[in-house]
């Protein structure tokens, strides 16, 4: 099994903050982190090779210190990683950068399975999983909720959720898979991981190492462009309802009427 | 269909390894491509390093050059699952009709499934000009790979200019292939769209920063430009039955009716009231419920007020309740009319998944709690005697025991 997870690097949202007053991100001392979903993809493809044999190696597109977060992927068990980093991938959307992993996963050699998580925390887009199981031709089953794999190992049987309950899918390799937070529990990085991950090689690849056509990558190949931005003003937020128990509910009961809610 | 350069074709094979549907073979050192297993993906065209394989009809080149004023109408992707439109369809339909004829132009609905024909004229007294339908037993489940394959010929032939999808899990899934195979820009969970002032193009505005910054996106050199939109933020329109439209019969080539999953059963669960991200009220769960039996009392409130019942993870980790009601970072979005919270702390990961609701009530034991910063209404109590109160008081308002 040649198996790929592809993880991204994300500002952790616990130390991210905000200056309510000038609106911007103050960006001191905000940790990266590996997105949430991509250590379930992680524990996915481990488990996936656990049963069937291969390699997993991890691929992900970010500045030079995305490293960290192959590292953390290799202590956990990921066997190699891939940093594909450039400036010319910088203001990359997600159609661009489903070409570039495309690029960098083409490389590599043949693929049975990618995962991908639900969708990364610092977008919310959930675009990357399903566009690069288009650029890879790859059928793609997005927010896996459960996984097995299917008698002789031919392919896996998926739970894809959705909001009124879920579908059962079976899906033969190569496929492509999104997965959420409750498909498993991903494992704590073992020590020996952490020796091999901290000795290991992690080669850095360039628009030029992967291929890729300059219009295509980075900002020049994103359809996608920012606009404006603002900050969103939450009018007089914050009222306290004081009184006792009985108090504070009459009070609420009373706002909601006036709201038209009740 | 694929067309192969046999000028440029060296045989390297390439292609025949990325075919996933194994249509091509190398024969004399060219490579020959099965028009009956193909199912036109483009993964061959991507890979071939000779540039010798094109996807004919496939006439979409990528950012600049593009010729945007072929491009005219609004599209509305309709949802229909499980016997019923996903209500975002109807929410699309007000808004596609707002930019239609800001725009003077066309608004089509998309309806795709088995046995949904009949459905087409209740997306005409939404708002719809024109409904386009798709109409095979083949699409009695949703396959993504096929959904995506059909919406992107009929755009590839019909171009227009922009295409809207509800941010559902389905709509999530097939539309960034879409937008991929199409090669445009896609816009992940919009809240408002607008025309630009001057020209032609669609202004998008999203959520990023988990709702600390509002962006508004465009996508001004290619077409059409796409977006999902948040189910809940627009209005859909009363219904007019005396709406006049027309409806198109679709047949989708066989070739593009191939898939490579196989959906075995959909289940639904039962679920009491309406599902969490389209319900008005959520009704919320955190760890100072304290145990497992006062969650019948939020279960109990959520039903009076016809609401959807939600949780922080510290409540779906005990399981006090399923994995599918945690609102947050690594659970659903919601942006209902009225949220309440009971004994949640605020912790940043719940706070991205609930800050878009109109009204947010926290009621929290520890007046430093962090999710009174976002509250509109405040009140420092225990859970134990606030939420008993609350039930009788509002199942008596209501009438609703
Ligand atoms: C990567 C990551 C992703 C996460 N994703 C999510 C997510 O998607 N959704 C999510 O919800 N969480 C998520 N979390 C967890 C999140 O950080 C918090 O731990 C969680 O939201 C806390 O839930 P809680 O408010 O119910 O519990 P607590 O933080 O334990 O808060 C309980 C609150 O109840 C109050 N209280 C206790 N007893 C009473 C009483 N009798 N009456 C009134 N008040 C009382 C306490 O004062 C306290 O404020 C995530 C965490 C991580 C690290
Ligand atoms: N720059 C990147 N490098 C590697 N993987 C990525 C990158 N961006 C997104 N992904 C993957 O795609 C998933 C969804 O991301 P998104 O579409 O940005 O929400 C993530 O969970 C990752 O698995």
């Amino acid at each position: 099994m040649d198996i790929v997870v592809c993880i991204k690097q994300v500002p952790d949202a616990a130390s991210v903050k905000w200056d309510h007053k000038t609106g911007t991100l103050i960006r001191d001392g905000v940790q990266s982190v590996i997105n949430p979903f991509d250590y379930n993809a992680i524990e996915a493809a481990l488990s996936l090779r656990d049963e069937l044999g291969g390699k997993v190696t991890a691929v992900t597109m970010g500045p030079p210190q995305a490293q960290d977060a192959i590292r953390e992927a290799m202590s956990m068990g990921v066997d190699h990683g891939v940093v594909i980093s450039d400036r010319a991938f910088a203001g990359a959307d997600t159609l661009a950068t489903t070409y570039t992993l495309s690029r960098a996963i083409r490389k590599l050699g043949s693929v049975d399975a990618v995962f991908c998580g639900k969708q990364a925390i610092d977008g919310d887009t959930a675009q990357v999983g399903p566009g690069l199981a288009v650029r890879l031709g790859l059928p793609c089953v997005t927010c896996v909720g459960e996984m097995e794999i299917m008698e002789g190992g031919a392919g896996l049987r998926v739970k894809r959720m959705c909001e009124q309950g879920y579908d059962v899918v079976e899906v033969g390799f190569p496929v492509l898979l999104t997965v959420l937070a409750s498909l498993n529990t991903p494992r704590v990085p073992s020590l020996k991981g952490k020796m091999r991950a901290r000795k290991a090689d992690i080669p850095l690849w360039s628009a030029e190492d992967i291929g890729a056509q300059k219009d295509k990558i980075g900002l020049a190949g994103s359809p996608t462009k920012v606009f404006s931005t603002h900050i969103p003003k939450f009018e007089a937020r914050r009222e306290m309802l004081p009184g006792t128990a009985e108090e504070q509910v009459d009070a609420l009961v009373d706002k909601l009427k006036e709201a038209g809610i009740i | 269909m694929v067309v192969v350069d046999l000028e440029k074709c060296v045989g390297c094979g390439e292609c025949e390894d990325v075919c996933t549907f194994g249509a091509i073979s190398i024969v004399d050192e060219k490579a020959v491509v099965d028009p009956d297993t193909c199912t036109l993906c483009g993964a061959c065209e991507e890979a071939c390093p000779e540039g010798a394989i094109e996807i004919e009809g496939e006439d979409i080149s990528p950012a600049g050059g593009m010729d945007l004023d072929a491009w005219r109408g609004v599209w509305v992707v309709a949802e229909f699952r499980h016997d019923r439109f996903a209500p975002v369809t109807f929410e699309l339909l007000g808004k596609g009709r707002q930019l239609a004829d800001d725009l003077e132009t066309d608004l089509t609905a998309v309806l795709m499934g088995s046995g949904v024909g009949e459905y087409a004229e209740s997306l005409i007294e939404r708002g719809a000009d024109k409904v386009l339908v798709v109409d095979s037993p083949r699409l009695e489940q949703f396959l993504d790979d096929v959904y995506a394959r059909i919406l992107a010929d009929m755009a590839q032939k019909e171009k227009p200019e922009i295409i809207l999808a509800g941010a559902t899990a389905m709509g999530r899934a097939f539309i960034p292939q879409v937008a991929t195979i199409l090669e445009t820009g896609l816009t992940a969970d919009c809240t408002g769209l607008e025309i630009a002032p001057e020209g032609r193009d669609l202004l998008q505005t999203r959520p990023a920063f988990g709702g600390n910054l509002m962006a508004t996106i465009i996508c001004d050199s290619t077409r059409p430009q796409m977006a999902t939109v948040r189910p809940h933020v627009l209005k859909a329109m009363e219904p007019d039955a005396s709406r006049q439209g027309e409806v198109i019969k679709i047949d989708p080539h066989e070739d593009l009716l191939k898939s490579n999953i196989k959906v075995l059963e959909s289940v639904m669960e039962e679920a009491e009231g309406p599902m969490l991200t389209e319900a008005e009220v959520v009704i919320t769960a955190g760890r100072g419920v304290e145990n497992p039996k006062n969650i019948a009392l939020i279960e109990k409130l959520a039903h009076c007020m016809e609401g959807g019942v939600g949780a922080t993870r510290a409540v779906t980790d005990a399981e006090w309740l399923p994995g599918r009601c945690q609102i947050g970072q690594t659970g659903v979005t919601v942006s209902p009319k009225l949220y309440m919270g009971f004994g949640v702390s605020g912790a940043i990961q719940h706070l991205v998944g609930m800050q878009g609701s109109e009204i947010i009530v926290a009621v929290n034991k520890d007046p430093d709690a962090p999710v009174f910063d976002v509250a509109t209404y405040g009140i420092v109590g225990d859970v134990k005697d606030i939420l008993p109160l609350l039930v009788r008081r509002i199942c008596q308002e209501r009438g609703n025991d």
